[in-house]
């Protein structure tokens, strides 16, 4: 058991470090975020409240996230390491699993920047937000990771992965925009745990199908 | 199968005096009904494939999930049309069942953009099953979305047909579900048939040339 927690510390430490040395993504992302917070101003009417603001935040993660998730997997794909990866002798999942935690630490990381100019710029952000901002970040990063592995081996890459994503990407921002206006937050955020469970074992159970001939 | 599609055409008299928009009822339910039984075969082929690796697994996987989509579209079409009948709208964000539907209409149309985008073999034929695993987990997921949602999309409320039905009625709706899972799996065939034989087609005719 803890060697597969090694396994997947190493293979966390190992995207994190890469994308430290890069500076490619990360920076892509928060400013991403920035400009479409600044976009969403000119987007939303004079007279739209609060709510309609919210929505507009989920929507600028979730296509944050896509953004990240597209150059999740291209260190591997560029040296051909995921053949390695998956002739290591390591349980397979751990790579869907080190994956993950990376891109979750990225999407914090954007988060960090992002939550703050938007209770700047539009509406504050109480606890249950937050809460639904963690929640849908690792619904994300786990069905994410999966979704980008198929497709980067596909001829379309990243044309496909928003296709892919966005219907499995609903009930999260179902979740998350409740947990943020309405007033009975708590059932959105047990929605939300419950996506995480469930679709969280779904890939884990088959990311080896996915990588694997 | 044309015994199947007369008595689609005799049930919907036998109610004639129900009103005409009342009609597509027997329809639109038995066909959704109809596409969640097809993505649930599918899913279930795609599943039987990642347990054996055998390769009919992926044909009737990917068919099924084909016969679901076209019930999925037709779910749509006939919902929006009823829709327009009495409502007056042809879309209604407030109706559940076509929301859930568009939602995995979106799904399966990428379903079908990942097999093309993929080279045919074993990883192509993985990674559907995979994808068609997560579609059918969607679906109970998606609708507890929806409901969720309806709290802060549009709390209307509208009378709904219930479930209560006549002797007569349900009688035809049953024979109206009967008919079209008929029209489905003789369609799902057909397609898997059709297929096969393409490919030996292609398989004797490199054969030949080789």
């Amino acid at each position: 058991m803890s060697s597969y927690a090694a396994d997947v510390t190493a293979l966390a430490q190992k995207d994190l470090r890469l994308e430290l040395r890069a500076r490619e993504t990360l920076p892509a992302m928060l400013l991403f975020v920035l400009a479409t917070l600044v976009v969403f101003h000119f987007a939303l009417p004079p007279g739209a409240g609060d709510d309609a603001a919210y929505g507009l935040l989920w929507v600028a993660l979730v296509f944050t996230a896509l953004l990240g998730l597209a150059r999740a997997w291209i260190p591997e794909r560029e040296g051909a390491a995921i053949d390695g990866l998956v002739l290591a002798p390591c349980d397979r999942s751990a790579v869907w699993l080190g994956k993950a935690l990376a891109t979750f630490v990225f999407l914090l990381a954007a988060e960090v920047v992002a939550l703050p100019a938007f209770a700047v710029f539009f509406a504050p952000l109480h606890g249950a937000a937050i809460a639904g901002v963690v929640l849908v970040n690792i619904g994300i990063c786990t069905v994410g990771s999966l979704i980008s592995a198929m497709a980067a081996s596909s001829r379309t890459r990243e044309l496909i992965l928003p296709l892919l994503f966005l219907p499995l990407a609903i009930p999260l921002i179902v979740g998350g925009v409740g947990s943020s206006i309405s007033p009975d937050s708590g059932k959105y955020l047990l929605f939300l745990a419950l996506y995480d469970g469930v679709f969280s074992i779904l890939s884990w159970a088959s990311f080896e199908y996915v990588v694997t001939e | 199968m044309a015994l199947a599609l007369v008595l689609v055409f005799f049930v919907a008299p036998v109610d004639a005096d129900q009103g005409i928009s009342q009609k597509i009822f027997y329809f639109h339910v038995p066909i959704a009904l109809t596409a969640y039984a097809c993505f649930g075969t599918g899913a279930w082929k795609a599943l039987r494939l990642l347990m054996t690796a055998e390769e009919r697994y992926d044909l009737e996987s990917y068919t099924a999930v084909h016969q679901g989509t076209i019930f999925g579209a037709l779910t749509l079409v006939t919902g929006s049309i009823w829709a327009k009948a009495s409502w007056g709208v042809w879309w209604a964000w407030s109706s559940n069942q076509l929301v859930l539907f568009l939602v995995l209409f979106l799904f399966y149309c990428a379903y079908f953009m990942l097999r093309f985008s993929l080279e045919p073999g074993s990883r192509r034929a993985r990674s559907s099953a995979v994808y068609a695993l997560f579609g059918v987990v969607l679906i109970p997921v998606s609708f507890l979305a929806i409901r969720l949602a309806n709290d802060f999309i549009h709390p209307t409320v509208f009378t709904r047909h219930g479930a209560q039905m006549t002797g007569w009625m349900f009688t035809a709706f049953c024979v109206s579900w009967a008919a079209l899972l008929l029209l489905a799996y003789v369609m799902y065939r057909v397609e898997i048939i059709g297929k096969q034989i393409d490919a030996n087609l292609r398989e004797l005719r490199e054969l030949l040339t080789a």
